[in-house]
């Protein structure tokens, strides 16, 4: 657990100081890239875009892009359905629309309205504007976003995942009908879900409560787990590494150990027994503080920082085989590149495991302190 | 902390809390429940095997230990047998070597009586004898001593040489 937790906090003093080396240097050279280069990315600027951009969530999930002997960019990937909630009521239509256009240049026009996806996020145009115009920051000036229902990538990844896991979970679960030791893939699973049970659920919840939330913690452990796993292949998932599924994780926490709470943990957290009067209310916001708000927030932003931050540390890595073929050669950057990603590939799968065993954890001993019949929340 | 807020999609928090909302309660339904419950039943199986091995290997040792004080007990006892037996072969030669004993003695006291008896039966016969003789040379004495009483004498003499009491 120790070094676990070293291994972790070193990452992510790694990510964190590498993330904000991207983001300063973002700041300072802020050239808008020109579409019509045919989307080539070599410059320093080209490759923090392009990975910030890969950071994010996409309307459609394009495996890669190549131009083609007549000097056309082709897109090899596969459009998804958009699904927006506009002024005028629900609006879908494909993601192929936008013609992989991501600076608000494409505009959409669907029952009336005008939509034009900049920067990942998809906005309605004013009734009266036929273009997308911008002010000095880059901010549309006669367009505001709509609220985004769409199947995103990040979406699609999660159903996909889901219905992995359910394949793969509900044929081990036929196994045992017929059989009590499970073969084949089921051989593998079975001691992962013996080891979320017997080493996450029981102990940190007890053997009298542990029962009940083993079905979530499982789900939660190999959907984290293995969502990691999708983003460190060519794919490109970023699911776990999207604050929006993450905060959803962690307020399902936040929403069981509330609900779950006993009346002593309740007790010791707003009346706390055996404390002079006067403290009492004090120690009652702090405990407050701590259980609704800072536990939660705390297994949000530890998983979207250790995956976008290992996605960063990845593609920069990769990303030196063009940032250091001046001065290193074609051959020394490329070589340098791939044995430094090799090994941080290495660590992220590590780290893909680790960061799904700390939120099950995490979660496990939030939940374990509410059903506790002493709770000690002291 | 901007970019951060500006990248959280409320519409993907909407979608993603209703997808996962979806693959918890089915992966409860369809996939934990199940394997939980045969894991269990699994376990508790085990546990009864391996209890009921542990009784077996129990009563096992119980057998062993009874057979074992079975066989000490068959052993006294054929011990307390063979001594037994001893004591009585021991005591019936005891009592037949007294018997014998009883028995040569009254056998030598019959005999010594016999023996007696024949000795004064003997006895009262020589006796008988010599008053016999006595009278038979008394007689012949008499007839002799009426013509000579030397050849009297003599012939009293030579019957006496003649007869030898034993």
């Amino acid at each position: 657990m120790r070094i676990a937790y070293k291994i972790v906090k070193f990452l992510t003093i790694v990510a964190i100081t590498l993330f904000t080396a991207v983001s300063f240097a973002s700041e300072s050279d802020k050239t808008h890239n020109d579409q019509n280069d045919g989307g080539r990315v070599n410059t320093k600027s080209e490759v923090e875009a392009y990975i910030l951009h890969h950071i994010k969530d996409s309307h459609d999930f394009s495996l890669f892009s190549y131009t083609s002997d007549s000097g056309e960019r082709k897109h090899v990937g596969f459009p998804l359905p958009v699904i927006l909630w506009s002024s005028e009521g629900l609006v879908t239509f494909m993601s192929s629309a936008f013609h992989h256009n991501d600076d608000g240049h494409v505009i959409v026009e669907k029952n009336g309205l005008k939509f034009a996806k900049i920067h990942s996020k998809i906005y309605e145009l004013d009734t009266d504007a036929a273009t997308v115009s911008f002010d000095a920051t880059h901010h549309a000036t006669n367009a505001h976003k709509t609220l985004d229902f769409s199947i995103t990538k990040s979406a699609f990844g999660l159903i996909v995942i889901g219905l992995l896991m359910l394949l793969w979970f509900s044929k081990l679960a036929r196994q045992y009908k017929t059989k009590k030791v499970p073969t084949g893939f089921g051989r593998v699973l079975e001691p992962l879900v013996l080891y979320v049970r017997d080493e996450i659920a029981r102990p940190n919840i007890g053997e009298k409560h542990y029962r009940r939330f083993t079905g979530y913690l499982l789900t939660v452990f190999f959907f984290i787990w293995i969502l990691n796993l999708a983003g460190l292949t060519p794919l490109g998932f970023n699911v776990t590494g999207q604050l929006a599924v993450t905060g959803c994780l962690a307020i399902f926490t936040l929403v069981i150990y509330t609900v779950s709470g006993t009346k002593g943990y309740w007790m010791h957290m707003i009346w706390m027994p055996g404390v002079p009067m006067l403290i009492r209310p004090v120690l009652a916001i702090i405990e407050l503080a701590g259980a609704l708000i800072i536990k939660p927030f705390s297994l949000l932003v530890r998983l979207f920082a250790n995956i976008s931050a290992g996605h960063i540390v990845v593609m920069s890595l990769i990303a030196i085989m063009f940032t250091l073929k001046e001065s290193l050669g074609v051959v020394g950057a490329t070589g340098l590149s791939f044995v430094l990603s090799f090994f941080i590939t290495l660590i992220e799968v590590l780290v893909a495991f680790l960061q799904a065993y700390i939120f099950t954890m995490l979660s496990a001993l939030f939940i374990g302190m509410a059903v506790d019949d002493h709770a000690e929340a002291h | 902390m901007e970019t951060l807020l500006n990248d959280f999609s409320p519409g993907l928090f909407a979608v993603s809390t209703i997808l996962l909302l979806a693959l918890i309660a089915l992966m409860v339904k369809f996939a934990w429940k199940p394997i939980l419950n045969s894991l269990e039943e699994r376990e508790s199986g085990i546990e009864d095997a391996l209890a009921a091995a542990e009784n077996a290997r129990k009563e096992m040792q119980n057998l062993q230990s009874d057979n074992e004080r079975l066989i000490k007990e068959a052993r006294a006892e054929r011990d307390e047998m063979m001594k037994d037996a001893r004591n009585i072969t021991d005591n019936m030669i005891a009592t037949a070597k007294e018997d014998a004993k009883e028995v040569t003695a009254t056998l030598i006291e019959k005999a010594q009586a016999s023996i007696n008896q024949e000795k004064q039966a003997a006895l009262a016969e020589i006796k008988k004898t010599v008053a016999e003789l006595s009278i038979g040379i008394a007689e012949t004495v008499i007839k002799k001593e009426l013509s000579n009483k030397k050849d009297q004498l003599d012939l009293v003499e030579g019957i006496l040489k003649d007869v030898t009491l034993n």
